[in-house]
């Protein structure tokens, strides 16, 4: 419920003017809020407009040109990979991640939900460890354990491993969120007594019915992915951030960077306003 | 030794009960008319109930008086004075919500205190007059507790104990018994009319529920739509109802098909007096109260227009309601235990409408309406 | 009589007809298994390797090595960047979260902000510090903040960035929690505004905003990507000092200071995030 009542609309007198205390108090709060939108608002936009400016930038300062953006599927330096193969390395990853997350998380926490309620707080906190513990941290840790997996392979992609862990924290939060809305313990009841086993239960009773959770946990672990540097940085991997990274050091200026870092972030964000609106469709329909 | 505030308030009230008058009240949310020149007037220390449907504009009555909203048009004038435009919380007035509104975080005693804090009583008086307004409500040994420590019922005592902290002129109560189990909500409204009774206090209280405006107010006000449909006293509001819709809200109603011709009305075969002399001839549904249906014979009655077949009785205590089936239609009656306890479902039983004045109804379709069971 | 049926997922079998199943709690050993691996391990290293020398002796002489001045240094560092930055970014957040939470629950601008909240709270590293680069940087588009690359006040304000979405993530939450019955309430019991605020909506929103504010702090110290992207050639900050150990080109990285300084991190932020934890459950209690 929010603190104050919805401010849409004032009403209005037959005379059309609004008046009295409640209204004025109104309008004083909508002023507050508009200045506070636009003041942060501006700060946060203007670096992204920055951003996209200059990866409209031509040979020469001030002029337009699109090259930057064409130059994402060719570009490449010497000495390191091409910056199509780090998107797509880190692509791969972000499914990869949000795959196992999920095949970890959600069955574990339904079933911890249903018969293992004495492990719930337990869970919790393991989830929200990694909250606790920087990448910069477990990166010093993680040297013996990535030794033995790069007997297995060198790829990038078993990154995913410590990705999922980082994830955790954001994907449990969501999940939670999603479980703490429907009555997990009546739906499987009532799901046993018609004969459904627990795996039933699981994937085709209580799942469908964290839709909206589910899809929250999906896209923040993969916005973690994406975001990710520290670890592949310092594990000697390379993902797009650390592409990035590499790039910028060669050449700081490259517009390739400023196109690229533009387009992960409007991707993400697109994909969040309509995941918020996709909630919305379902409460509605109700 | 100070007075108690019981004492305190008793005497404020005596010395200056208030009359509350609202004067041509309008209010509108868009196109939606949620008041509509309402007027209304609480004589000093009197309990007007405000009931009505939802949408019925009742709690939109009770939030212009306490300052909440703006009204579009109207005055509103508390003894004398003119407080339209004063805002909240220069109106002196105690509110008790439906629910939530203890503040979690204080103590109770700090909760009833908190009205006193802000007119800056120092510490040991607040504390003081506090631990006395929640003797009153019969809750001093929770002073020390949070809210969430109490129940429901205890909760909404100690929001009427900080109502009344203050010494309002006007305590307003806004459903505050509908979030409550049904045995605590009989207590508790015959311990807030007990206590209002006894503070003097001019008291508006908004509810849904008609068993409760009935018990405990001097006056009822029926709402409907914007407009104050009846106010009277309950029992006149119950047994002589001004309009069809506060026969139906009010109680349970029976529509029957009848016929008017020269003043005098004809429902199955009876002959009843009409409350409104001059309603004109033709066909009409008349609201018969169960109460005014009796039984005259159960042992093989002859076929008539009140002979049926008993479809189910449901048992109310001292009296029962048998629902009857008369072909082409269906009737209640409200009989003694006793005498419904002869009739077990599938017996015939033959009925007689007692000659009470009844109201007819503008619409058609006479369904036996369980009007007066929405809540 | 009975028929076994076992679910596809062996680890919790379930036998119909049979007294005897497998205890519940198996069925969360997949997820206990991977987490130890991969989250309490390292750690677990990283503590332990911590009182160690390179040849694999214990040496607890390590831990004064944390008292070293200029490992102190950084924990200062990091500490007047993280301070800097957690404060503004609450208050600022706060404030935003108020406005977003203030108007109408299902309309456009409340999930604008929220979803770039989401996205924007979790932009950091190479992008941001690019962003801002190009924004105020030596050429940058905007003008040419001198104090850009002084720290605290440059990276400062990149953190700062970032730490106002995290920061209404986790405060709207509270504010919408708050209800409008308690402001009606006390209204009526004549309070002003000024007075609802001090008596009621303040206390009630202080454990959420402190507990955003600590929650920032954590955030601030354990980033590494934007202050590394921001300025890499001088180390100011415990994160920086660590993967200068790591990488050390100087004789032996010397991982075992690496991991005191980790560990040294760890502590702190495991203060941080109890507090962090003990302020959200008295929010939540009072705000649900």
């Amino acid at each position: 419920m929010a603190a104050v009542t919805a401010l849409s609309e004032t009403p209005a007198t037959s005379a059309g003017r609004p008046r009295g205390m409640q209204a004025r108090r109104r309008r004083r709060l909508n002023i507050f809020r508009y200045v506070v939108f636009i003041v942060l608002g501006l700060f946060f936009v203007l670096p992204l407009l920055a951003l996209l400016r200059f990866s409209l930038e031509g040979a020469k300062l001030g002029t337009w040109s699109a090259t930057a953006w064409r130059q994402i599927a060719s570009y490449q330096n010497t000495g390191i990979p091409p910056l199509l193969s780090a998107i797509e390395i880190t692509l791969e990853l972000a499914i990869i991640t949000c795959a196992v997350m999920l095949v970890l998380l959600v069955p574990t926490m339904i079933w911890v939900r249903l018969r293992v309620r004495w492990l719930d707080r337990t869970i919790e906190f393991l989830c929200l460890l990694p909250l606790t513990i920087p990448a910069i941290v477990l990166v010093v840790g993680l040297g013996p354990i990535y030794n033995k997996i790069q007997h297995f392979s060198l790829s990038s992609l078993m990154l995913f491993w410590i990705y999922v862990v980082l994830a955790l924290p954001y994907a449990y939060r969501a999940l939670a969120a999603g479980l703490s809305g429907i009555d997990v313990t009546t739906l499987s009841e009532a799901a046993r007594s018609l004969g459904a086993s627990w795996f039933t239960v699981i994937v085709r009773v209580i799942a469908p019915n964290m839709r909206q959770g589910i899809l929250n946990a999906v896209l923040l672990s993969w916005a973690t992915v994406f975001g990710e540097f520290t670890i592949a940085y310092l594990l000697l991997y390379t993902n797009l951030q650390v592409e990035l990274y590499s790039i910028s050091r060669n050449t700081p200026n490259a517009g390739v960077l400023f196109a690229t870092s533009f387009a992960a972030l409007i991707f993400t964000f697109a994909l969040l306003l309509i995941l918020s609106y996709a909630g919305r469709a379902r409460r509605g329909r109700r | 030794m100070t007075s108690s505030p019981v004492t305190r308030a008793r005497d404020r009230a005596a010395r200056a009960a208030v009359e509350v008058r609202l004067e041509g009240l309008s209010r509108h949310y868009g196109p939606v008319v949620a008041l509509d020149r309402l007027d209304l007037t609480l004589e000093p220390g009197q309990l007007v109930a405000l009931l009505g449907p939802s949408g019925c504009g009742k709690t939109t009555t009770l939030r212009l008086l306490a300052g909440l909203e703006d009204a579009d048009a109207g005055r509103v004038v508390i003894g004398g004075r003119d407080l339209t435009h004063v805002p909240a919380n220069k109106r002196d007035m105690g509110m008790v919500f439906q629910a939530y509104s203890l503040f979690p975080h204080m103590t109770v005693r700090q909760n009833v205190a908190f009205g006193l804090r802000l007119r800056r009583v120092g510490a040991a008086e607040r504390d003081q007059r506090a631990l006395e307004m929640l003797d009153l409500v019969g809750l001093a040994e929770q002073a020390s507790r949070y809210p969430h420590q109490l129940s429901g019922g205890q909760q909404q005592r100690v929001a009427l104990a900080r109502a009344l902290a203050i010494e309002p002129q006007v305590l307003l109560l806004d459903e505050p018994l509908s979030a409550l189990d049904a045995k605590v909500r009989a207590q508790l409204r015959d311990e807030i009319r007990r206590i209002q009774l006894e503070v003097g206090i001019t008291t508006l209280f908004v509810t849904h529920d008609q068993e409760e405006a009935l018990a405990i107010a001097d006056r009822v006000g029926v709402m409907r739509e914007g407009h104050l449909e009846q106010l009277a006293p309950p029992t006149e509001v119950y047994s002589r109802p001004a309009t069809s819709f506060v026969a139906e809200f009010v109680g349970l109603t029976n529509r029957l098909a009848g016929e008017v011709r020269a003043g005098q009305l004809t429902v199955r075969g009876c002959t009843l007096p009409l409350v409104e002399r001059d309603t004109p001839d033709g066909q009409v549904v008349a609201l018969v109260r169960p109460e005014a249906v009796t039984m005259v014979s159960h042992d093989a009655p002859e076929s008539g227009p009140l002979v049926g077949t008993v479809i189910a009785v449901t048992f109310l205590g001292a009296t029962s309601r048998v629902t009857v089936d008369l072909g082409d239609a269906t009737i209640m009656a409200q009989l003694p235990t006793a005498d419904a306890s002869a009739l077990p479902a599938g017996s015939r039983v033959a009925l007689t409408i007692r000659p009470d004045p009844v109201l007819v109804s503008a619409s058609s379709s006479p369904a036996v309406s369980m009007a007066g069971d929405e809540t | 009589m009975a028929v076994a049926a076992t679910t596809k997922t062996g680890a919790r079998p379930v036998r119909a007809g049979h007294r005897l199943s497998a205890p519940a709690w198996l069925g969360t050993v997949p997820f206990l298994a991977y987490v130890a691996i991969f989250l309490l391990w390292p750690t677990g290293i990283v503590v332990v390797d911590a009182f160690k020398n390179p040849n694999g002796a214990w040496a607890f002489s390590n831990f004064t090595e944390l008292f070293n001045p200029l490992v102190r240094g950084y924990f200062i560092g990091s500490f007047k960047l993280c301070v800097f930055s957690s404060l503004v970014g609450a208050v600022l957040g706060a404030l935003l979260a108020y406005a977003v939470a203030s108007g109408d629950p299902d309309g456009v601008v409340r999930r604008l902000y929220l979803s770039a909240s989401g996205v924007l709270g979790q932009f950091g590293g190479v992008t941001l510090a690019f962003a801002f680069l190009v924004l105020i940087g030596p050429v940058g588009l905007l003008f040419h903040a001198s104090w850009y690359f002084d720290f605290p006040w440059g990276i400062g304000l990149i953190y700062i960035y970032f730490e106002i979405p995290l920061m209404v993530l986790v405060f709207l939450p509270a504010i919408d929690g708050l209800k409008i019955q308690w402001r009606e309430a006390s209204e009526n019991l004549g309070s002003s505004a000024w007075q609802y605020w001090r008596y009621v909506g303040g206390p009630l929103l202080m454990p959420a905003f402190l507990g955003g504010t600590l929650l920032l702090f954590a955030a601030a110290l354990s980033a590494y990507a934007t202050i590394q992207a921001w300025e890499n050639q001088v180390a100011y900050v415990v994160p920086q000092q660590i993967s200068t150990a790591l990488s050390s080109e100087v004789g032996l990285s010397n991982v075992n200071v690496a991991d005191l300084l980790a560990l040294g991190m760890v502590i702190l932020m495991a203060i941080v995030m109890t507090g962090y934890a003990l302020l959200q459950r008295r929010a939540a209690r009072w705000l649900r």
